[in-house]
């Protein structure tokens, strides 16, 4: 059936590349992963000299299209087209030299080289014997030319997160890439990152190049984006040409309906203080400083949110709470209990819930079933137990009723749970934590990868826990998710907290400065 | 006296210690490349038994050694086959490939046991460097396959931290996903190393079976190949350090020999218990060691690498 | 241009046909690559192969060798399936089963005329509690430092085999041995029934009630669901405040206990003495017969049967001249063929139509 129709879409293609000066253009696109169509038959292209964004909400298949254009994925169906001629990438290797770049939200750098090391790797014109020095003269140099500030002979395991995003960009622009793909660039970035960023991509589209940003903020869009393609659900729905770019219009495509947010707040938060930090200091993985001397303390009732880029020490602050990391110096207290050097399990005893950044990799055990998922924190306690015996009939009882009330959907309860979607996956890891009826609830990234819908319902979740008086720890790198939920904010940098605000006086420009890492005056 | 036998204990740890030497180096790019292979001991045996059947019937242990090389190079690709396109679990298939060259070994090398072989390797003394005192005779008055280790630990060195390969060699072994993306092939190296790593396991092989032996028995490892297994990380993943590092579980296999033939009052089966107690004091210590000091192994050491997966 | 080219899909779910397809397919291509070499060394596979299955299965001789030789494999292989299933490589069942067998021999020697009431038990505790602290030596370094426990688990099935030869080519060799290595004939109270005439001892209930009690602990306890979720996940089980540490060293000790037992029941059942090579390797084809059985306990006895029958088939053609080492590969290639098999459990080969195009790419 496709060979009829090849040859003329060949012809096609060739036409249209002529008249227009498409650096890129992507036809008919389809790519299915097991169990989901995340691209179907989509359209795209990118002219020289523009920055074109690539908008949809997490899942819409923005990264599996861009995956594809850089040779990661192979597409089952439809064509790429880079300045008028068709190209097959069996490996990014054929991108690469094709002149395509992507930096991907999860950066590929391997902390265990140095930055000239990563920037070189793959590069055959470099002689087979290596000399670093001389590579990383040339390095310093180029990078200096794209102001882009990097120091090549460190190891990328000691940089920042925005240092190893220009490492990122430099590996490209080393490459000769002419379409520079990037994939939700300012998710780690303070919102005075992301300013220059997006003066760098402006300087990299005036030089001719085509510069591809993955977003899913309308904002963004608007502040830099020459045109913008909506994703929704792996279909291509709209280009937009600078001048038909409004907010309103970019939400109904990107949704495909009216999504209201709004958090009705019914109750104050309470006076007794469930959580107490006091100077508390701890190590990272790498032996170094993780936090420095925090302290804050979170209320019945209240969400506190933890603002900063990530690894600035959230993981740290979350395992440190919750007894899976050790401190250094410094007290915890729950409830006005001294709680410092418990374990995970005596802090499961004293109410602590914690909702953990990995759901796969922490949170949920991926080939078990829903029923040895949700008993994960309560297999110990009596009421689920004969003797050394697990009560299962008690067990799946209960799993059932939690099944439903948080309306997770399962096909049986026995399968493994990586089966289920992303959103699913949150709700199971939140009926479990929730129905512990904790004091204390610490939610890391809790709608991190997931859709509106499903943020709202996890948001919903949240706020509910709230009214019922339960302390919420928030941590979160989307300062509007932050704003939106939280009493009061704190701002993590570098392992230091370095303000708390209450969120009704909060300030994006404030909050950037403070996750910049400039001390602010503590104002409750 | 005693410095004529100490002189002779240290020359037969360099011997006893190169047929590790040769596997541990194998294993060392092996793992580099982020795959586990713990058939070691399988390939040695296949190297072994292949090198001397083909030394005996062509009377020339250089043909050994390069049937050795391919036999070991072949047995490897299943491995390589088995964890890197197949995604099999990595443990799994070593064991089943030590197994497997065992039986297969023992099976091809049935009507060979015992032979003796006509033109073993000899030692050559280096003409000056085998003058020095102490270092000469221990060092540069060996055998062949003795010298060629020394020039392959020095160019394993050299392609593993000074050349563009060795950059992505390293590169595939700690984060195959960042590699691949930069157009590095993750597939087609990880298969290059892991069949090179076959191919050195099985000239040690065959360096028991042609030198230091020189005959052919079941078994004739002996447990060498999970020595070398041990030693790698020992190593820490350097192939100068695996040099002396085989030369130091040599010494012991070679005390302990030597303690049997002086008499010494100990049962010889405590002897020969010495150097697998050798290797789990030092692996234990090895780790401590590196834990402190944060070496660990290759990051993607034991993963497979699955592009595709989401 | 059209290309017709098979890829391969993950599943999301594991194939239910397959689980039971792939290991029967898995034994079926290894006989065929074991007929390929017997062909090569010119021997006529068909008639080895009715040789070695008319021996294991064909006869009632043949029959009780072949339950004979399942019982030790089913022992440990139930000892070593419990590590895996915490993901520790117990690779030791070999030198955990020779302890065992020590430690049940030093009993048995101790008391010749000890009667069989309370002494096969105090035999069954020291064999297990020898195995176990055989097993106790690579646990702790593991569970403190991580210290590879397969190198050291088979690093100790040496040590463990070299004692026990001390000590039947020394201190306790049969002084009426004719110097054979070996020990004494244990007294009357320290061997296990036999099953009617044949050689069929009672380990067989030990290795059926072991099974029984790994599934009801797996499956049924606080502590099976922990290994089950510290095997699946490590950090899920450290969040859930599991005790790791310990679980490891309890974990690896009942491992190496039940292998231990394996060495009571052999030179409790069999020979009832101890002698060199007691064990042809069955630590090792636990391995095969663990992962052959996806570390079910039910499908381990019916799998320590089909090896063991191997094994009494390729003792049985050994007088045709093939190599005892024959099993060993067979057994070898079994796991290849099974490990490549699992390819097929969790993924998918479909055919896609790929296009290609006739422009190059560069």
């Amino acid at each position: 059936m496709l060979a009829d129709a090849l040859p003329a879409t060949i012809a096609k293609g060739l036409k249209e590349s002529m008249s227009n000066s498409y650096l890129v253009e992507l036809k008919n696109i389809t790519k299915k992963f097991p169990g989901v169509i995340a691209n179907d038959k989509v359209n795209f292209n990118v002219k020289k000299g523009e920055i074109h964004a690539l908008l949809g909400e997490n899942g819409s298949g923005k990264s599996t299209l861009m995956s594809i254009l850089s040779g990661l994925y192979r597409p089952d169906e439809g064509e790429i087209i880079i300045n008028g001629t068709r190209m097959v990438f069996k490996s990014p290797r054929h991108a690469i030299s094709a002149g395509i770049g992507m930096v991907h939200q999860h950066f590929k750098l391997i902390d265990s080289f140095s930055v000239a090391e990563n920037v070189i790797l793959g590069d055959d014109r470099i002689p087979r014997v290596l000399n670093m020095k001389e590579i990383e003269k040339n390095l310093a140099q180029l990078s200096l030319r794209y102001g882009l500030h990097i120091n090549p002979a460190s190891m990328v395991w000691q940089l920042s997160v925005g240092e190893k995003q220009r490492v990122e960009i430099v590996k490209m622009l080393y490459r000769g890439s002419q379409v520079l793909i990037l994939d939700e660039p300012t998710a780690v970035l303070t919102p005075q990152e992301t300013d220059e960023l997006f003066r760098n991509i402006k300087e990299m589209a005036k030089s001719g190049r085509g510069i591809v940003v993955i977003t899913h903020k309308l904002h963004e869009v608007e502040q830099i984006a020459d045109r913008v393609t909506v994703l929704r659900k792996g279909n291509s729905v709209a280009t937009l040409e600078r001048d038909q770019i409004n907010r309103q219009e970019l939400a109904r495509l990107m949704v495909g309906q009216e999504i209201t947010t709004q958090c009705k707040r019914n109750t104050r938060p309470g006076t007794q203080k469930v959580l107490e930090l006091q100077n508390v200091s701890c190590l990272n993985d790498l032996g170094l400083s993780g936090l420095k001397n925090i302290t804050f303390e979170v209320h019945s009732g209240e969400i506190f949110g933890i603002a900063g880029v990530a690894g600035n020490g959230q993981r740290e602050l979350a395992e440190v709470i919750y007894g899976l990391r050790k401190i250094n110096s410094g007290s915890i207290l729950v409830n006005g209990t001294n709680i410092t050097g418990y374990s995970p399990r005596q802090m499961i005893d004293c109410g602590v819930a914690l909702v953990p950044e990995d759901r796969l990799g922490t949170g949920l055990i991926p080939n078990l079933g829903t029923i040895d998922n949700l008993i994960l924190k309560d297999y110990r306690k009596e009421k689920m137990n004969r003797g050394p015996f697990i009560n299962w009939q008690k067990a799946k009882q209960k799993v059932s009723r939690l099944v439903d009330s948080f309306e997770v959907k399962v096909s049986s309860l026995e399968a493994p749970v990586k089966l289920l979607s992303g959103g699913n996956l949150q709700r199971l890891l939140l009926a479990r934590e929730i129905s512990s009826k904790p004091q204390l609830l610490i939610a890391v990234y809790p709608v991190r990868g997931l859709d509106i819908k499903a943020t709202e319902a996890i948001h919903e979740l949240l706020m509910g826990q709230r009214e019922k008086g339960t302390a919420i720890l928030l941590i979160s790198e989307d300062l509007d998710e932050i704003c939106k939920l939280s009493d009061r904010i704190g701002v993590l940098s570098n392992g230091s907290i370095t303000g708390i605000i209450s969120s009704d006086q909060a300030d994006i420009n404030e909050i950037g400065l403070l996750m910049m890492g400039e001390t602010g005056a503590e104002a409750i | 006296m005693n410095h004529d036998i100490f002189i002779a204990i240290l020359a037969t740890a360099v011997t006893a210690g190169t047929p590790i030497l040769y596997a541990a180096l194998g294993e060392i790019l092996t793992e580099r490349a982020g795959i586990l292979n713990l058939g070691v001991e399988g390939m040695m045996l296949v190297g072994a038994v292949c090198g001397f059947i083909i030394a005996l019937n062509t009377a020339n242990p250089w043909y050994g050694i390069l049937i050795a090389m391919l036999a070991g190079g072949a047995v490897a690709l299943i491995h390589a086959l088995l964890t890197i396109t197949l995604k099999a679990n990595q443990v799994v298939s070593g064991l089943a490939l030590t197994m497997f060259g065992t039986g297969l070994s023992g099976y091809i090398g049935k009507s060979y046991v015992g032979m003796p072989l006509p033109a073993p390797f000899h030692k050559i003394a280096l003409p000056g460097l085998s003058n020095i005192p102490v270092i000469g005779p221990v060092f540069f008055n060996q055998d062949p396959m003795v010298y060629l280790s020394y020039i392959l630990v020095a160019a394993l060195w050299f392609l593993t931290f000074k050349t563009r390969s060795g950059l992505h060699l390293r590169a595939v072994g700690e984060n195959p996903a960042a590699a691949d993306s930069m157009g590095v092939n993750a597939f087609q190296i990880r298969y290059i190393y892991v069949v090179i790593g076959g191919m050195l396991a099985g000239i040690g092989g065959a360096y028991l079976s042609l030198y230091y032996v020189p005959s052919w028995m079941e078994n004739i490892t002996a447990g060498r190949g999970w020595i070398a297994v041990a030693l790698v990380i020992f190593a820490t993943w350097n192939p100068v350090n695996a040099l002396w590092g085989s030369y130091l579980f040599g010494g012991i296999d070679a005390l302990g020999f030597r303690l049997q033939t002086l008499n010494v009052n100990v049962s010889p089966y405590f002897l020969k218990m010495l150097p697998y107690i050798f290797t789990v004091v030092v692996l234990v210590l090895v780790t401590k060691r590196n834990m402190v000091k944060r070496i660990g192994s290759p990051q993607a050491l034991g993963l497979p690498y699955d592009r595709e997966e989401r | 241009m059209i290309l017709s080219s098979y890829t391969i899909e993950k599943r999301l779910a594991p194939s239910s046909t397959a689980f039971i397809f792939i290991p029967v397919l898995s034994i079926v291509l290894a006989l065929i690559f074991g007929a390929v070499f017997l062909n090569l060394s010119g021997f006529n596979f068909i008639e080895i192969y009715t040789k070695m299955f008319t021996g294991a299965f064909g006869s009632y001789y043949g029959l009780t060798e072949t339950i004979v030789r399942s019982i030790p494999l089913t022992i440990t292989g139930l000892g070593v399936a419990l590590a895996f299933r915490m993901q520790l490589w117990n690779i030791g069942g070999e030198g955990q089963l020779y302890m065992g067998a020590f430690a049940a021999t030093w009993v048995a020697l101790s008391f010749p005329s000890g009667s069989a009431w309370w002494l096969l038990p105090a035999m069954v505790l020291l064999s297990m509690l020898a195995g176990g602290l055989w097993a106790l030596l690579p646990a702790i370094p593991k569970a403190l430092w991580g210290v590879n426990e397969i190198i050291t688990t088979l690093m100790l099935n040496y040590v463990a085999i070299f004692w026990v030869d001390y000590l039947v080519y020394g201190p306790w060799k049969d002084p009426n041995g004719f110097n054979f290595p070996l020990t004494a004939q244990f007294g009357p109270g320290a061997i296990l029934p036999a099953l009617g005439n044949s050689r069929i001892h009672a380990g067989l209930f030990f290795g059926i009630i072991l099974a029984v009690l790994f599934y009801i602990v797996i499956y049924h306890t606080r502590w099976g669901y922990e290994i089950r979720v510290t095997g699946e996940n490590p950090n899920s089980a450290k969040y859930a405040g599991m005790n790791t540490l310990k679980n490891i060293i309890l974990v690896m000790v009942v491992s190496g206990a039940v292998c231990g037992l394996a060495g009571m029941s052999e030179v409790s059942g069999i020979g009832g003495r101890l002698q060199h090579g007691l064990s042809p390797g069955y630590g090792f084809t636990a391995i095969i017969v663990a992962w052959l059985s996806r570390l079910n306990p039910f499908a381990i006895i019916i799998v320590s049967f089909l090896l063991g029958g191997l094994q009494v088939g390729g003792y049985i053609v050994q007088t045709s001249g093939i190599p005892s080492s024959m099993v060993s590969m067979l057994q070898g290639m079994l796991l290849f063929f099974v490990l490549g098999g699992e390819l097929l459990t969790n993924y998918r080969i479909s055919k896609t139509p790929v296009t290609m195009s006739g422009v190059d790419n560069r």
